[in-house]
């Protein structure tokens, strides 16, 4: 059989742990450092923000999966001019930095936003974006575009013979639903509804401002208020530890229910079928998700966007600071999401999950243990506020990893499926094969995860809060700041620049990729 | 000489037989049933499929334990043998040297190659933009400039036109003929073996047997091979 | 066979580029930072992202301060006092912080406990603290009082009943995570004692949300979210002074006011002792003092001799301070901060 070429394999290792030592090397620097006192261990309210945060992320990935759903079978079955851009406009929320987001949600539906202006008018009763209820809308914001996106991937993943033999057969829609897209579903919905679970059980910034009171405390504000309220190091661990485990369970769980991987993966054919029904059901869908994910981009446009011009030079210092570490973060996570790519693949079975589950930790790390841990870490070596744009490239590196992980794990595994034999023929091996195989056969997903990566990493607030002096502020910290000197309307312009930056950071990374990407 | 020493290929639900002998420089036609194991005896002297027993030698010395690139041998799939994402020249310059730089000598010498099989002055476009037929001759020429002694063919014509596969096969021909290639080619056109002209290996009921003459094996089918040509 | 080389190929060298151009970016980052001075004493000064930032008092404070010390006053910044002090706690004696400022009563115990802090060597201050001051290690350098500020057309209510009573809308701060929320925690149970709880019961249904910090709450305020928020006194002179916009007030309760006092200190383990007792006998002068009600916002500890600046007399006068002492602080939060989750969390 082919020998496997080593070096390539270990630069996976290496990189599956340099992951694990960051998330896991954090988590116990922190408890290291912890002074097992009385009352150490956790309370009742710490159960019960446990108890929130399950809740929550379950609602939400149950909502957003279940209207994602005639989101995705509209968008499949249809053809309409600027169907394209709107296919990627509906991403935007996704990579929108929470602090904008939801300067935008409440623009639209708060007290005095445009939906209770609305029912104002009509004589209706006004609704509270408040509460448990304020949450999940903001996580269905956040996570619809996703599930959308990956339902989608499904339904154009259906060969189009089946509905011509459909057709043929004169199977009526209920028929060819049941037959065809029932089963479709079924295989992609648990997945989806999964990843998206998983993200909102890191939801931190959301219940914080949205969530209304103590009822909605998560996991992370527990740590949070370890942290600072009572400087309790071994509660923090305690807590990031359970939070670990409770998103490890959910992500063996969604390692083994097999993911769709619509990751990077082309979503600009529109489904032929002959059953396409009425369009009004359809068009509605799409009006609606639409409405529902543009107005508070639109609203927030319409409110920052005449203090653009005259955003203070600071702003615009620190945009570029972002940009910077956003450019930084996204080659990061796109090496280390190689090599953990390669290295799964050609590893295989138990070991290559091990690797490729030690690339998902991000998603279970929270991002106060990780800089506190960080910071306990080198602190003996080194001033940790001259490392503070190095170090939040890599914590955001880490967190968006297991995002570029589900594009590149896939694509890798296709490439060698479909091109190994040949490249092994010809004896095409370490970097030459990376660089005449994979790399470019892997510039579509690279250059969405690259994007993806840059975006969140932009409009990431992260670790930089916990390391940052006058002089390396993040446009993110740049705006929270401006907040705190009540230059709330420069604020509202910092948003604007700073959601126009995550577009054009996630825009041209993945226009990057699909250069030149013919056959 | 090429030759299979009992050798056993056992696949998860699959078993193929083989204890053959193939001369230096013969034509073989590799021909049997529908799922009957070609391919995978192809795979097995290639290097994709693991031999479970016996030994595979070549010019009497063993080779079944080496990685497909270290082979004497050349293969050309049934598709993906080329890289869309390359030019053409490099492509074919991948025979040449898989893992470096191509110098100014290399680069002629591909664009030599490309030219004796009819491509002269395409080297420069991706493989998208060629007929099925033009993108067989890529192959081709990649694997003439590997210079194997060894070529095998998975049915790599199966998708053309009868003319064009005639062309195609005096173009194998030719090629194997000028380097003194051995030659096994997997088909399920008895048309094409007898255009190869030499012998055939039939390839049926889980055994490889051993090559005999075409024409006399053609003429004077077994029941297996009487029942599959029908 | 043909040897496997080691290509000098373009996508590999433009990696090995990318990777040398991070690092140039980095230590250029890194060398930015070490521009200051070389010779001069650096004084290093952790406090909280506000004061540094170009709105706040730190760069007119660097500039007054440099232009005496012949030093490099070098601020580093944290979120906020809570994070000043855990940074600090995490640090420990090897810290090179000289001085810390930006603690304020709530903190004092805990963070005189650290053993990490010495005396400032600050005496003799005629202090316009509304409360007496005495204390070795901390030296006030502002204070200001929590109050509920609103639009000036809203009728406030005048006490904390009749907020819970009436249907007014309120955005508060989250007291684990903000100095203000912890304010008004220790506000409430200062003014009701026992009866505290009660009191956050009938508040829970005019509370529109907690916010994390002031900023997400003073923002929801003014995008019109509610009729009032947890802020200062001194918050509509910033709308006043900055916006020339008179159309905003704090509501006086008949309870009083829970009074903040903002503080610093020296750090024991300073390797420029003096440098940091000069810096807070500079903290207190005329020059520090007059900086601070415009840029930070708050009351000085000592009167400027060109007195308040204009828009602060039309402040309201809470006429009673409210103030748990700094060493009962911690007990009293730990009661009341229960007291508040349950009240709020059911």
């Amino acid at each position: 059989m082919a020998r496997r070429p080593r070096p390539l394999t270990a630069a996976g290792l290496a990189a599956g742990g340099l992951v694990s030592a960051l998330v896991l090397g954090s988590l116990a620097a922190v408890a290291s450092r912890a002074q097992i006192g009385p009352g150490a261990g956790l309370g009742p309210g710490d159960w019960g923000a446990v108890r929130f945060t399950l809740w929550q992320a379950a609602v939400s990935a149950a909502v957003s999966v279940a209207l994602a759903v005639p989101v995705a079978r509209a968008l499949a079955r249809r053809r309409f001019p600027g169907r394209g851009l709107l296919v990627t406009l509906l991403g935007a929320p996704f990579i929108l930095p929470v602090i904008v987001a939801i300067l935008g949600l409440l623009m639209v539906f708060g007290r005095a936003g445009w939906v209770n202006d609305a029912l104002a008018f009509a004589g209706l009763p006004a609704v509270s974006i408040y509460g448990w209820h304020g949450v999940i809308l903001a996580n269905v914001f956040f996570n619809l575009p996703l599930a959308t996106r990956l339902i989608l991937q499904g339904w154009l993943s259906i060969p189009a013979e089946r509905f011509r033999l459909a057709a043929s057969l004169g199977l009526d829609r209920r028929r060819a639903f049941r037959l065809i897209e029932a089963p479709m579903l079924r295989e992609v919905l648990p997945g989806s509804a999964l990843v998206i679970f998983l993200i909102c059980t890191t939801s931190f910034a959301v219940a914080l401002t949205l969530g209304g009171g103590p009822r909605a405390t998560t996991i992370e504000l527990a740590i949070y208020q370890a942290f600072r309220f009572d400087f309790d190091l071994s509660r923090a661990a305690l807590l990031a530890l359970l939070q670990l485990g409770v998103t490890a369970l959910a992500g063996t769980l969604a390692l083994t229910v097999a993911v769709p991987d619509a990751m990077g993966a082309g979503l600009g054919r529109p489904l032929v079928r002959w059953d396409r029904g009425p369009v009004w059901g359809d068009g509605l869908a799409i009006c609606l998700a639409a409405l529902f994910l543009l107005a508070p981009l639109a609203a927030l446009l319409l409110r920052g966007g005449p203090a653009l011009a005259g955003l203070p030079a600071s702003v615009w210092v620190a945009a570029g600071r972002s940009t910077a570490v956003a450019l930084g973060s996204a080659l990061l996570c796109l090496g280390l999401g190689l090599a953990i790519a390669v290295a799964a693949q050609r590893m295989g079975g138990r070991r290559a999950r091990g690797v490729e589950l030690a690339g998902m930790l991000g998603l279970a790390a929270s991002p106060l243990v990780l800089g506190t841990g960080l910071f306990i870490m080198l602190y003996p070596f080194v001033r940790p506020d001259r490392l503070a744009l190095p170090v939040t490239a890599l914590v955001n590196a880490t967190m968006a990893l297991p995002f570029a992980l589900r594009a590149l794990v896939p694509a890798v595994a296709r490439i060698e499926r479909d091109y190994g034999r040949l490249a092994d023929s010809l004896g095409l091996r370490g970097l030459a094969r990376l660089r005449r195989l994979l790399l470019p056969r892997l510039a579509r997903p690279l250059g969405f995860a690259g994007g993806l990566a840059a975006a969140l990493s932009m409009g990431d607030l992260g670790v930089i809060a916990l390391f940052a002096d006058a002089q390396s502020a993040t446009l993110p910290l740049q705006l929270y700041r401006l907040m705190g000197a009540y230059r709330m309307d420069e604020a509202a312009g910092a948003a604007v620049l700073l959601l126009g930056l995550s577009l054009l950071a996630f825009w041209i990374f993945d226009r990057g990729g699909r250069v030149d990407a013919d056959a | 000489m090429l030759t299979l020493e009992r050798v056993a290929i056992l696949l998860e639900d699959f078993a193929l037989a083989a204890d053959l002998s193939v001369a230096e420089g013969a034509r073989v036609a590799v021909i049997g049933p529908s799922g009957a194991g070609k391919s995978t005896l192809l795979a097995a002297i290639g290097g994709f499929a693991p031999i479970s027993d016996g030994r595979l030698l070549w010019r009497g010395a063993a080779i079944g334990h080496l990685p497909p690139a270290r082979r004497p041998v050349a293969t050309i799939f049934q598709d993906n043998n080329l890289f869309p994402h390359l030019t053409v020249a490099a492509n074919v310059g991948l025979g040449l040297a898989p893992n470096a730089r191509l110098g100014a000598e290399d680069r002629a010498r591909v664009a030599e190659t490309l030219a004796s099989v009819g491509l002269g002055g395409l080297g420069a476009r991706k493989p998208g933009s060629l007929s099925g037929g033009q993108q067989s001759r890529v192959a081709l020429a990649r694997a003439a400039l590997q210079d194997r002694p060894v070529m095998l063919l998975d049915e790599p014509f199966a998708a053309l036109g009868p003319a064009l596969k005639v062309e195609m096969i005096d173009l194998v021909i030719r090629l194997a003929d000028d380097r003194g290639a051995t030659l096994l080619m997997v088909t399920h056109d008895p048309g094409d073996a007898r255009q190869l002209g030499g012998e055939t290996i039939l390839v049926a009921e889980g055994r490889a047997r051993p090559p005999v003459p075409t024409t006399q094996l053609l003429e004077n089918p077994p029941d297996v091979l009487r029942n599959y040509l029908g | 066979m043909r040897q496997t080389q080691t290509p000098k190929t373009p996508a590999r060298a433009s990696f090995r580029h990318g990777v040398a151009g991070l690092m140039v970016i980095a230590a250029g980052l890194m060398a930015a930072q070490h521009a200051a001075a070389q010779d001069r004493p650096v004084l290093d000064v952790y406090t909280y992202d506000s004061f540094v930032t170009e709105w706040g008092p730190g760069p007119a404070m660097e500039q007054a301060f440099e232009s005496t010390c012949d030093c490099d006053l070098r601020f580093t910044a944290m979120g906020d006092g809570a994070a000043l002090l855990a940074r600090l706690e995490l640090e420990g004696a090897r810290t090179d912080a000289d001085v810390v400022l930006g603690l304020d009563t709530n903190l004092m115990a805990e963070a005189r406990e650290t053993g990490l802090l010495s005396p400032s060597g600050v005496s003799g201050i005629d202090w316009t603290l509304p409360v007496d001051w005495q204390d070795d290690i901390f030296v006030p350098y502002d204070w200001g009082y929590f109050a509920f500020v609103h639009r000036t057309d809203f009728d406030a209510p005048e006490n904390f009943r009749a907020l819970a009573e009436g249907d007014a809308s309120i955005v508060i701060q989250d007291p684990r995570s903000s100095t203000p929320g912890l304010g008004l925690l220790l506000w409430v149970k200062q003014a009701y004692g026992d009866e505290a709880p009660a009191i956050w019961e009938s508040l829970s249904d005019n509370i529109v949300t907690v916010t994390p910090g002031w900023s997400e709450a003073y923002n929801l305020f003014l995008e019109g979210e509610a009729d009032m928020v947890l802020s200062y006194t001194t918050s509509p002179a910033y709308h006043l002074i900055a916006e020339d916009d008179a159309g905003f007030a704090a509501a006086r309760f008949e309870e009083g006011h829970y009074l903040q006092v903002e503080v610093a200190a020296a750090v024991a383990s300073s390797d420029t002792p003096g440098l940091a007792q000069d810096f807070l006998s500079f903290l207190v002068s005329d020059a520090a003092q007059s900086i601070l009600p415009t840029t930070n916002w708050m009351y000085p500890a000592v009167m400027p001799e060109a007195g308040l600046p204009d828009g602060f007399g039309t402040l309201i006068d809470p006429g009673k301070a409210l103030l748990v002492p700094p060493e009962e602080s911690p007990q009293a939060t730990r009661k009341a901060l229960s007291e508040w989750l349950a009240a709020l969390g059911r």
